[in-house]
């Protein structure tokens, strides 16, 4: 084990799959001075300008290029610098990148990741502030990816790299500097599709993923000390996500709180809501609730970016107000 | 084949040293994709084929002379008007047809239908419903080709409508940037949809904002598959040695509607009429009996291509439907698309 940050995970992964496999590559804006975030520091010292792949601004042609490079025998990981710019290339991750191995009948795949920062982070405003993994969860095709924590940074991003379809991949903006032990083993991989169980307990389950998932877990403190013992759930990965494992927990608890930093209206939480309610009316104690950001745009000013955050006192709140039901 | 395209506009004088055998190879291959085109509109007159076909009935010789020139490991990505680009390109017509026919034994296995058709074993990786999409994914198939150190090339065809669009500039601008092996294709039809593109287009038009990019770009009559055929003689060995991307800007006209139904009454019937007096399949044919070849020897190809449609739509007919399994195959290898949302 390595202490890492949540970035420094990143970039381990990386490399060690770029060390593994030279059909891997990286393009996007200022890699080759690391990233916008530092993500790819150092990297071009190892592989070089062609394997770290300084791009134009131009979105389309990165992610656009890398279903052409993918489709050709390599596997590109694509950066979007922010989440938000991703949206300038939707036609090539969701009319190409997903459908291509479907539409021509699968004489085709398209192992691309394109890394999509997410979420608020530092007054970044309307159109550096977005969490949209549910648009990319209903498309057919795509696998979705929003690690919490450094460890898993680098088991999925590895995963990610493996992995034979397309990955949006979403690293939290406000995770980068968040330490935690790593393993250090290069085949050590997180599969997608299995949550990971943060916090077991008998009252209540709260199914949370990226950086939400450590209010979650400080919430379930304050709520263990007032006698609350909450089942914390981090999807780990939204498609495909642990329908057993949520349904699981919530037999066992009977009562579901699901917190996002997303737009709560059509979010992912809304899926999971639905599941549970479809599968475990009778085992519910109490109606099914969800906590995220109101339908806004993320505002500038801190006071107000905050105030749309999911807050730990709300998830208290909210669940001991499911407790008493 | 429309009677109309038996009388051919004055051409002028017949080029020499033509050679026969070619021009004869290119002239079958336009009948193909001429009786493939046909054959599929009959189809969906039928009820056997759905959905919309894009016929590029006028603009074969683009297809027939560019494609002439590339190996079976170079790549190609064309657009929604994309079957005589992929018949050039050395896919099994019979396959094919089984598409458009939805039917198993189909290049997809009837998945993807008219608008994606693909054969990825000769190297032509996909029609796309998305006008302009292909240009960027051409870019990126080139950067694998580099990237691998190989010598084949990538072809990428569109049309005029694509270049208002911004993947047109992405694409080409990486191209350049990177110095890949393209050869982008204009096959300029005049038409984006059923809107005439100079009226929707700023500037001097596809070749302008090549060259406007440093890439140099060659503009010919694609109605003369000799022109066409000269021109990717020139352009797809130099994009192969190293040249980095080129432009090749094709004046064509497409004779029918934007699709089978549209009966593109936005055009006057004389533009049209002339139009069909310039009809690549008639010029060749001008061209193989000035070389000497017989009337015979045209109409014995005529009868081939027609033969081998007829062929391939009775094939077609009687192939099996895809087993409704199918629907479900070849989404993604992780997450099941089936125990969900019933």
């Amino acid at each position: 084990m390595t202490v890492a940050t949540y970035i420094e995970a990143s970039r381990l992964a990386l490399a060690e799959e770029m060390r593994r496999d030279p059909k891997v590559w990286a393009v996007g804006e200022d890699l080759g001075r690391g990233g916008v975030f530092g993500q790819y520091r150092g990297l071009i010292d190892e592989f070089g300008p062609v394997r770290i792949a300084d791009a134009p601004i131009s979105e389309a042609a990165i992610v656009g290029a890398a279903v052409g490079a993918a489709m050709m025998g390599t596997r590109p990981v694509a950066e979007m610098r922010f989440s938000d710019f991703a949206l300038c290339a939707i036609d090539e991750l969701v009319n190409q990148a997903a459908k291509a191995r479907y539409m021509f009948g699968g004489q085709t795949r398209v192992p691309i990741v394109v890394r999509e920062p997410i979420g608020m982070w530092r007054s970044s405003a309307a159109q550096h502030s977005q969490s949209l993994e549910s648009w990319y969860a209903h498309i057919p095709g795509l696998v979705v990816v929003c690690p919490s924590t450094p460890a898993d940074n680098k088991g999925l991003l590895k995963s990610a790299i493996r992995c034979d379809d397309p990955v949006v991949y979403m690293e939290h903006k406000g995770l980068w500097p968040l330490e935690g032990e790593v393993p250090d083993d290069p085949e050590h991989l997180v599969p997608f599709g299995v949550a990971k169980t943060v916090r077991e307990g008998r009252d209540l389950t709260i199914v949370s993923w990226s950086a939400q998932v450590h209010v979650c877990a400080k919430a379930a403190e304050t709520l263990a000390a007032a006698g609350v013992e909450v089942e914390l759930i981090d999807l780990r990965t939204l498609w495909p996500w642990d329908k057993a494992a949520v349904l699981a927990s919530v037999e066992k608890t009977g009562r579901l709180l699901v917190v996002q930093e997303a737009v709560s209206v059509a979010g992912f939480g809304a899926e999971i809501a639905a599941t549970v309610a479809e599968n475990l009316h009778r085992a519910l104690k109490t109606g099914v609730r969800r906590l995220g950001a109101p339908r806004v745009p993320v505002p500038y000013a801190p006071s107000l970016e905050t105030s749309l955050r999911v807050a730990e006192s709300q998830v208290v709140e909210a669940a001991q107000a499911m407790m008493k039901t | 084949m429309s009677s109309r395209s038996q009388s051919v506009a004055a051409l002028g004088p017949a080029p020499t040293n033509l050679d026969v055998e070619r021009l004869s190879g290119h002239h079958l291959t336009m009948l193909r994709i001429r009786a493939f085109e046909e054959a599929a509109i009959r189809g969906l007159q039928d009820k056997v084929v759905f959905g919309a076909i894009h016929p590029s009935i006028g603009q074969e010789a683009v297809a027939a002379g560019v494609c002439g020139h590339l190996r079976r490991d170079d790549v190609l990505l064309s657009t929604h008007r994309g079957h005589g680009h992929t018949l050039a390109k050395g896919a099994d017509l019979n396959a094919m047809m089984r598409e458009l026919f939805g039917r198993e034994g189909g290049t997809s296995n009837g998945k993807g239908g008219s608008m994606h058709i693909a054969d990825f074993s000769v190297g032509m990786l996909g029609a796309n419903g998305v006008v302009s999409a292909n240009i960027v994914i051409a870019a990126g198939a080139a950067h694998a080709l580099k990237l691998q150190g190989r010598d084949a090339i990538v072809c990428c065809i569109f049309g005029d409508g694509a270049i208002n669009r911004g993947p047109f500039l992405e694409g080409l601008n990486w191209a350049k940037v990177f110095d890949l092996p393209v050869l982008f294709v204009c096959e300029d039809n005049g038409f984006a949809a059923t809107t005439r593109t100079r009226t929707m287009t700023a500037g001097e038009g596809p070749s302008a904002r090549a060259r406007s990019l440093g890439i140099p770009s060659v503009e010919i009559d694609g109605n003369d598959v000799l022109a066409v055929d000269e021109a990717a003689r020139d352009l797809v060995p130099a994009v192969r040695g190293g040249a980095g991307p080129r432009f090749l800007h094709a004046h064509t006209y497409r004779l029918t509607g934007h699709t089978s139904m549209d009966a593109a009454a936005y055009r006057p019937k004389e533009e049209v009429e002339a139009r069909w007096r310039l009809d690549p399949i008639a010029r060749v044919e001008e061209l193989l009996r000035q070389a000497g070849l017989s009337e015979g020897a045209i109409e014995a190809q005529r009868r081939a291509a027609n033969a081998e449609l007829e062929r391939a739509y009775a094939d077609a007919l009687a192939a099996p439907l895809p087993d409704n399994a199918r629907a479900f195959a070849d989404v993604q290898d992780v997450g099941d698309p089936r125990g969900e949302a019933f």
